[in-house]
């Protein structure tokens, strides 16, 4: 899409930060072996997104296509009524960010020079970072707070420190969409907390959205807004953490037994085993 | 170390090398199997008539030399610095691909069909380079992609062949013809025309300034295709451009002077550790480094073994290999 047609598409919708919205319309997907059927929902800004559901349902394919980077067979991903598949790689990284499970780095940055990478899209021509270009890698460093450990190699901190880099880094971008796969991987459940909490308060304070792929149901249902539950490649449910984490529904998708409760702190959903 | 790459930095780093690659190249002129005294060197380098015998050797034999020797030490560390971007393997080197072997078999059948270490074998071996390089991509590329390990495992079953093919033809030559032969497969920076340098030098300049035009796509193709293309970055122009300057790189700096070993590997690894791997900064470090390691080392080839000259590649091989050592254990620990 020509530069100024975008221009006037995001002056003329006088969009502030406040109206970030994402439309993804009936969007299918096929590999030779799996099939994502037409899915849709919608999105405002500062929610948090979670998209649950057992390995192979599909999850990670959504998530990819959302971004715009995966072509689906049908349908369309908005933001702010821009088609997310008609941008140029570049235009559409300076929009969305997506992290997910990182290639092994074989050569040491320090972790200020990781998530300056983030404003790659941003730089145009110029060969060097600005001055303003620095000022948001430092936001983005104090956010994950990870302001200590910028001279640090990325390559000599632990994995939880890495994985809020690897935020920082998509921090940085500035996008309007944050899509995360998975960002608590192997991380211990003080760092899923952290990260979780993290990305609920950017979302809020930076007026965007985040959508995140993730395993943890109790965490999802504690810290999201709306919550997709994929099974075998259909959404089988999405709404309120509320309205998806029901028990028989989660045993079925799950092939486990589970109880659902309410967290006696917060009031919402809690999924615990029903007896091994 | 790791210096922050801003562009103060990339100047004084840049500044600092050269410094310290005129003051080398100086006692390069200097120094060999006659020792010339600085104002002789400053009397040919000046054309000025008082220099006599000696300013002569400077000028007709040392100068182009040391100028070849800058050129293809740079060129052959640039290129190794952007492989090891490009595969994304610290063990990459601009003969992974395959290409020295190429050059060597093009200046091989030279050879052979010309009867002599002929003006033309420069020619034959670049030719030689360039269609390997054509083959090995066409072997290692997926759909435009240029996956490192199907690019690496091309580069490595091509130079393996062609290795076959250079003994086959070395087979066939005069026993005369296969010592000048050795000598070039392992190095050889004695023979060079002005007008070999005309060319070379404008080639290698201007294949630096390109590449340097993508380092920071370099830096981010560093965390990993996806990664870079989720950052924007369009991988297959980014990968496919790297693979050309790399291989005209190191195709030009075959062609004129054999396959001079260790330098491409090393010298990017000496420069990540005096500047970090941000490759706005490492870039002119590891070209001027390379410079500087190849003016010493055929400074040492010349006089070591004075009136006697050892091959290039010799000195970088047995100098190299050390160091390879000694980095590998820094890693390790």
């Amino acid at each position: 899409m020509a530069a100024s047609e975008i221009a006037t598409i995001e002056r003329s919708e006088n969009l502030r930060r406040d109206d970030v919205r994402l439309q993804v319309k009936s969007v299918a997907f096929g590999y030779t072996h799996f099939e994502l059927a037409a899915t849709s929902f919608e999105a405002r800004a500062g929610q948090l997104v979670a998209i649950v559901g057992p390995n192979g349902s599909g999850k990670s394919t959504l998530l990819e296509i959302i971004s715009g980077h995966l072509r689906p067979r049908a349908g369309n991903i908005f933001l702010n009524e821009i088609d997310l598949q008609r941008l140029s790689p570049r235009e559409r990284a300076q929009r969305v960010g997506l992290a997910r499970q990182e290639s092994i780095l074989l050569f040491s940055f320090t972790v200020r020079e990781f998530v300056r990478q983030g404003r790659h899209p941003h730089l145009g021509r110029q060969l060097f970072e600005s001055a303003e270009d620095e000022r948001w890698v430092d936001w983005a460093l104090e956010k994950t707070t990870l302001t200590k450990f910028a001279a640090r190699g990325i390559l000599e901190i632990s994995s939880g420190e890495f994985q809020r880099a690897v935020l920082a880094r998509t921090l940085a971008q500035r996008p309007q969409l944050v899509l995360l796969d998975e960002p608590t991987a192997n991380l211990d459940i003080g760092y899923q907390i952290e990260i979780f909490r993290l990305l609920r308060d950017v979302a809020a304070s930076e007026r965007c959205i985040a959508v995140v792929v993730t395993h943890e149901l109790n965490l999802a249902a504690e810290l999201a807004d709306y919550v997709l539950l994929l099974d075998s490649g259909r959404c089988l449910r999405q709404g309120t953490p509320e309205e998806v984490f029901e028990a028989e529904l989660l045993s079925h998708v799950f092939r486990a037994r589970v109880l659902v409760d309410h967290n006696p702190a917060s009031g919402r959903p809690r999924v615990t085993w029903s007896g091994c | 170390m790791i210096v922050a790459a801003t562009r103060r930095n990339a100047l004084l780093v840049t500044g600092a090398l050269a410094a310290v690659l005129l003051f080398v190249s100086l006692g390069a002129l200097c120094l060999g199997s006659v020792h010339v005294a600085l104002w002789d060197v400053w009397a040919g380098l000046t054309g000025s008539a008082s220099g006599g015998d000696w300013a002569i050797i400077v000028r007709e034999i040392r100068l182009p030399r040391v100028l070849l020797a800058i050129l293809v030490g740079a060129a052959l560390a640039t290129s190794g610095t952007a492989l090891q971007a490009l595969l994304r393997n610290p063990l990459a080197e601009p003969y992974v691909l395959g290409i020295s072997s190429g050059a060597a078999l093009g200046a091989i059948v030279a050879l052979w069909v010309g009867g002599r270490v002929a003006a033309a074998s420069p020619l034959a071996a670049f030719l030689g380079a360039l269609a390997t390089t054509a083959w090995v991509y066409l072997l290692g590329h997926r759909a435009g992609r240029l996956a490192s390990y199907t690019l690496v495992l091309a580069g490595v079953v091509t130079a393996s062949f062609l290795s076959a093919a250079i003994l086959f033809v070395l087979t066939l030559l005069s026993t005369r013809d296969v010592r000048g032969m050795a000598f070039w497969l392992m190095g050889d920076l004695s023979v060079v025309t002005n007008t070999q340098l005309q060319v070379l030098g404008p080639i290698v300049v201007l294949g630096f300034l390109v590449l340097y035009a993508f380092a920071k796509d370099l830096n981010v193709l560093l965390l990993g295709e996806e990664e870079a293309a989720h950052l924007g970055v369009n991988v297959t122009r980014v990968q496919t451009m790297i693979y050309l300057l790399a291989s005209v790189l190191t195709g030009v700096a075959v062609a004129l002077s054999g396959a001079i070993g260790y330098l491409g590997l090393l010298v990017p690894h000496l420069a990540r550790m005096l500047v970090g791997s941000d490759h706005r900064t490492l870039l002119p470090a590891a070209a001027l480094g390379g410079s500087i390691v190849l003016v010493l080392s055929d400074t040492l080839a010349r006089t070591v073994v004075a009136p006697s000259e050892l091959p290039v590649g010799a000195v970088t091989a047995v100098a190299g290999a050390p160091v390879f050592i000694y980095l590998l254990r820094r890693t390790a620990g």
